[in-house]
């Protein structure tokens, strides 16, 4: 494996694979010294086309623990608004010859575009709204930690699966490894035909939560109340958001999970995001072990 | 000059013939179609292995003079024309200025006087500055040489200034030719709306939007008993849509391109910013839909929607990349696959790629004694590989290039003048 592009080329056994180089990392992750250096020496751009905190953070500090030289690049918009086509903007990083270049874009595609003109291994860090295979894998990862396997269980995916990567890319992951996705959202959110990619499609989040082992909440961007996609926050609450009382409906003890950032009181209540099925922020510390494993995995071992 | 055409299959479907015989053209004009031609003097053509058909017409095509010349201009547009076996092309209306004055579309047919010969008829805005606001001087443009009106690429969606175009056009006998979307629906949109738009995560313009405007035009054509061509016809919907109001009766008359019938939405998936086409490439359902129309007889013709734009307007990120691909030098050969495939027979794509002519009531689309000699001549089982760098198009974006086809143009004459030639 050169590149990871998204979730939907891997298979299986790669999938595992992943996960079970992650759980080296997590025991190295809870040393008092929590470096490697297995990638000393290994130079790593990180290009964040779209504002990102919690994976830009996420991917440093893997690269960092790894004993990588790291460089960020992170711009506003695209670099075509400054008069640069994307093919110059990519011949100047490969110039500057990485290893690896960890990308975040907002357009659907740009990981297999710059794959195919680089020689460095390419990391989706997210693009557009097709995939953000690192958070289905550190989702994963916390599935599996937590309830030991995949095969025959139920997630419920609930919000904004239309303009979603995460959800893209958890469908993939979840149902490669065998488990049921029941998504549920408003029907402006829920994309064309997305039930043959293996799910089953819901109304509202009731159905979907009913009887799952977890429960995965999506972020509802505010801002997007304007592109006519649901009335307003209010209603958006009223019936989308995950309360205690609906999350009854799922499996006693099932997990509660978000990628981040939640907004409280919109799409989670507070009770449930502070509450014991809460896994939240132990999917944010999974995502320092995933992400060192994909790193250790596509540029550890040989020089090339 | 005399040139003959020696012993070629001659497929003239507007008289009902395809016959083995040869076409003797002299001063421009075709002298006689005769089994046993005098070669005396002559430029013979061994047109045994060849398919002689009337020139062949695209009635869509965008040049982008004035304005965009970097894109294409008039002079190498025609080069590509010739080069795809077209004898005349239906120029649109969105250049810079737009085809909204009959200055622009005088500047037009006099550079194209200049060229190679091929013939230029250019389609005029339907309203100024194709801003879908208030009428184009649509008499004057007629007077100036226009021969539709349209505002392509950008539609009317005022369904009320689509009848005061039409009403008023019909005083001169310009028709309109629609390019049918609902602009709602079309917002930010980056492909076909579908399975596939959500895989690739990409934002969808549904087969509504389309179908819903045709329904809209075709509704309006019947009602005031007015002709109206449907441009670039691409979804099996809107196909259904004309079937039911052709056989009411109404005037209408539709397109669509090689590519609709070639690729569908799941091209999308190599992120190559030439799959990014408007009308988009559709699904499998519906590529077999218009191919149905072709031979149904729902869809009159073929036009190649020839939208040149620059390497380095398509080498960007996927969402700021502007639609449209070249077609002109592609369009032979990309159909040709369904005379092989035995879809359609070659009188039926001869017809496909002269039915330009009555549409636009040009003369053409028949070779017969007395008549300018305006011939395309295919060579059915030439075996080659699609190459952009061999474009005569100032511009190379298109889809198809690495594609292996069956079928090429072997030569392309206007008004007796060989203006493309395969071989020599």
């Amino acid at each position: 494996m050169k590149h990871l592009l998204g979730i939907e080329n891997l298979n299986k056994d790669q999938i595992m694979n992943i996960l079970e180089t992650a759980v080296h990392f997590n025991e190295l992750n809870q040393r008092l010294i929590k470096k490697a250096p297995t990638l000393k020496g290994r130079t790593i751009i990180n290009f964040f086309a779209e504002p990102s905190t919690r994976t830009r953070t996420s991917f440093e500090v893997a690269e960092k623990r790894l004993s990588a030289d790291t460089y960020n690049i992170a711009v506003s918009g695209s670099a075509i608004q400054k008069g640069e086509t994307l093919a110059d903007t990519v011949l100047n990083l490969q110039a500057m010859g990485p290893d690896a270049l960890v990308i975040r874009h907002s357009v659907s595609g740009i990981p297999q575009l710059l794959a195919d003109i680089m020689d460095c291994s390419i990391i989706n860090a997210g693009d557009g709204f097709r995939e953000h295979p690192t958070q289905a894998l550190l989702d994963a990862y916390t599935i599996w930690q937590k309830l030991g396997g995949f095969e025959g269980l139920k997630v419920a995916l609930i919000g904004d699966i239309y303009h979603s990567r995460v959800a893209r890319s958890n469908i993939y992951l979840l149902t490669k490894m065998g488990a049921h996705v029941s998504i549920a959202g408003p029907g402006t959110m829920i994309p064309k035909e997305v039930e043959k990619m293996g799910v089953t499609v819901e109304k509202l989040p009731k159905y979907a939560i009913q009887d799952a082992d977890v429960v995965m909440m999506l972020r509802v961007q505010n801002e997007r109340a304007s592109n006519l996609l649901y009335p307003d926050v209010r209603e958006y609450s009223r019936y989308f958001m995950l309360t205690p009382e609906l999350l009854k409906l799922a499996k006693k003890d099932a997990l509660v999970m978000h990628p981040g950032p939640a907004n409280r009181g919109v799409e989670i209540d507070d009770v449930v995001m502070d509450g014991e099925q809460s896994v939240i922020l132990q999917q944010v510390s999974n995502g320092v072990n995933v992400r060192m494993a994909v790193l250790y995995l596509l540029l550890g071992g040989s020089d090339k | 000059m005399k040139i003959v055409l020696k012993n070629g299959t001659v497929v003239n479907p507007a008289v009902k013939s395809t016959e083995k015989t040869s076409v003797v053209i002299e001063d421009g004009i075709v002298t006689a179609i005769t089994k046993d031609p005098d070669l005396t003097d002559a430029k013979v053509i061994n047109a045994e292995k060849l398919f002689v058909a009337p020139g062949f017409i695209d009635m869509h095509v965008h040049f982008r003079d004035p304005g965009f010349e970097y894109k294409e201009d008039i002079f190498s547009g025609l080069e590509a024309a010739a080069a795809g076996g077209f004898t005349a092309v239906c120029t649109m209306p969105n250049t810079n200025p737009a085809a909204d004055n009959v200055e622009t579309v005088r500047y037009m047919l006099e550079r194209a006087g200049k060229a190679n010969g091929v013939k230029l008829y250019p389609v005029a805005a339907a309203t100024k500055g194709l801003k879908g606001e208030s009428l184009a001087p649509i008499g004057e443009l007629a007077e100036g040489g226009a021969v539709a009106i349209s505002d392509d690429g950008r539609p009317i969606q005022n369904t009320d200034l689509l009848k005061r175009v039409m009403e008023y056009a019909s005083t001169f006998d310009m028709m309109y030719v629609s390019h049918s979307e609902d602009l709602y629906l079309a917002e930010n949109a980056q492909m076909n709306e579908g399975y596939y738009s959500t895989v690739y995560g990409m934002t969808g313009n549904p087969v509504v939007g389309e179908a819903s405007q045709i329904a809209r035009d075709c509704m309006m054509a019947e009602y005031l008993k007015l002709p109206i061509h449907i441009a670039h016809v691409s979804a099996a919907l809107s196909v259904d849509i004309l079937r039911f109001f052709k056989n009411r009766g109404a005037q209408i008359t539709a397109e669509t391109a090689p590519h609709y019938l070639t690729l569908t939405d799941q091209a999308l998936g190599s992120f190559d910013t030439n799959t990014k086409i408007n009308p988009p490439l559709r699904s499998e359902a519906d590529r077999q839909a218009v191919i149905e129309a072709l031979k149904d007889g729902t869809i009159d013709a073929i036009a190649t929607d020839h939208a040149p734009h620059h390497k380095r307007e398509k080498e960007v990120e996927f969402n700021s990349a502007p639609c449209g691909i070249v077609g002109l030098e592609t369009a032979i050969p990309l159909t040709m696959k369904l005379y092989h495939n035995k879809t359609l027979t070659i009188e039926r794509i001869v017809e496909l790629f002269t039915a330009g002519y009555k549409i636009m009531k040009r003369q053409g689309g028949k070779i017969e004694v007395g008549a300018p000699a305006d011939i395309t001549v295919i060579d059915p089982d030439y075996q080659w590989i699609i190459d952009k760098n061999m474009f005569r198009s100032k511009s190379s974006n298109t889809p198809f290039h690495g594609f292996h086809v069956k079928g090429s143009v072997y030569m392309t004459i206007v008004d007796g003048k060989i203006v493309y030639s395969r071989d020599f």
